[in-house]
């Protein structure tokens, strides 16, 4: 759910990376932090497990420029991909106006990726939402692990239809190939279905 | 996904002054209005140093975990929550169905006098709360006016500065 503060003349548009436990969601905000301007970005918080797990959220605020007058704000939020973490990931999707699904090209996490998808389903529609009605995107990430899933084998298995925009990337390396196409993608998604719904 | 929730400066306005009065009364050194998604509505008091995006964030996340543990426990919801610090303290409490009151104070002031204050205060911010909720189809209908102007190129020029 958007927020409109017509006091501060600002957007919010929350939006949500989802996918199984160490797919690089993390790894995929902490990129985009340090690939931002410093007077575009707000401070990185990380609630993190001394494994690097994420335990409840991260969370980074990012600020666009204005639209039609408005300070764009993007809250960038990941959620806990273990399985364990199914409450907080729930909580998390609450308000979300914008899904990017990180999907772990290994094939060793082939089922990790089927069954964290199924659990997506499930949560939005705990909140009324229909996955195929949101602006929602796929990352396949880790692309350059030499065990890598070719990209067909992953659309076959979250993507069939091919009826979500795709991307591919690699969140870990120095220039994070397909980072900030994942995010702008899903910013024009949600910015075309307001315009959309009007 | 695609609905809005808006607050208009008069409302903003009203619940500022309402925070600012509770600052006083309740000897608080800082006082915020979060929505349960996340979103900062107000700040008032000792803000500064504070990062007022974050804290937020963090706070609605921890009000909807404690909002679980409640249901867990057989309870609707667990409206009030206390966090106490070795300098300083925060006082959580929920405003209607949506809202979050947070209010940190040291050791000028006392949670029992936080709470009375809080309390008394409680009546004026569902007031405000009401009005907004009362003005969502005006709401709705300025949001038209502004996504339905929006064009392809405004939204290619959002990320030309930022990354």
């Amino acid at each position: 759910m958007s927020f409109i503060n017509y006091a501060q003349r600002e957007i919010i548009l929350k939006i949500v990376y989802y996918g199984p436990g160490l797919c690089g969601k993390t790894t995929n905000i902490k990129f985009i932090y340090s690939g931002t301007n410093p007077d575009a970005r707000g401070k990185l918080i990380s609630l993190e497990t001394k494994q690097e797990r994420t335990l409840f959220f991260d969370f980074l605020p990012l600020s666009l420029p204005a639209i039609r007058g408005f300070k764009t704000r993007l809250h960038l939020y990941s959620v806990p991909g273990q399985l364990f973490y199914s409450a907080s990931r729930k909580l998390i999707m609450k308000g979300a106006d914008g899904v990017i699904f990180v999907a772990d090209s290994q094939r060793a996490r082939k089922e990790a990726n089927i069954i964290s998808m199924e659990d997506l389903k499930e949560n939005l529609l705990a909140y009324g939402y229909d996955i195929d009605k949101i602006p929602f995107v796929i990352q396949y990430n880790k692309r350059d692990l030499p065990t890598a899933m070719p990209v067909d084998e992953l659309r076959e298995d979250l993507n069939a239809e091919s009826k979500y925009p795709e991307f591919e990337a690699c969140a870990v390396a120095p220039d994070g190939p397909g980072v900030f196409e994942t995010l702008k993608s899903v910013v024009k998604m949600i910015l075309m279905e307001l315009k959309k719904t009007k | 996904m695609a609905s809005q929730m808006a607050i208009f400066e008069e409302e903003q306005t009203a619940f500022t002054q309402i925070c600012e009065r509770l600052v006083r009364d309740a000897l608080a050194k800082a006082i915020f209005i979060v929505d349960s998604d996340g979103q900062l509505i107000t700040a008032t008091g000792e803000t500064s140093g504070i990062d007022t995006t974050g804290l937020a964030s963090l706070a609605a996340g921890s009000t909807a975990a404690t909002g679980g543990l409640a249901q867990m426990l057989g309870e609707e919801e667990f409206p009030v929550h206390f966090h106490e610090g070795k300098r300083n303290n925060l006082h959580v409490s929920l405003i209607g169905d949506f809202l979050i009151l947070l209010v940190i104070f040291d050791e000028r002031s006392s949670l029992g006098l936080v709470r009375l204050r809080v309390k008394r205060a409680y009546n004026d911010m569902d007031t405000v709360l009401q009005a907004v909720k009362s003005r969502s189809a005006e709401a709705k209908d300025q949001a038209n006016d502004i996504f339905g102007e929006i064009t392809d190129d405004d939204i290619d020029s959002l990320f030309n500065d930022a990354f």
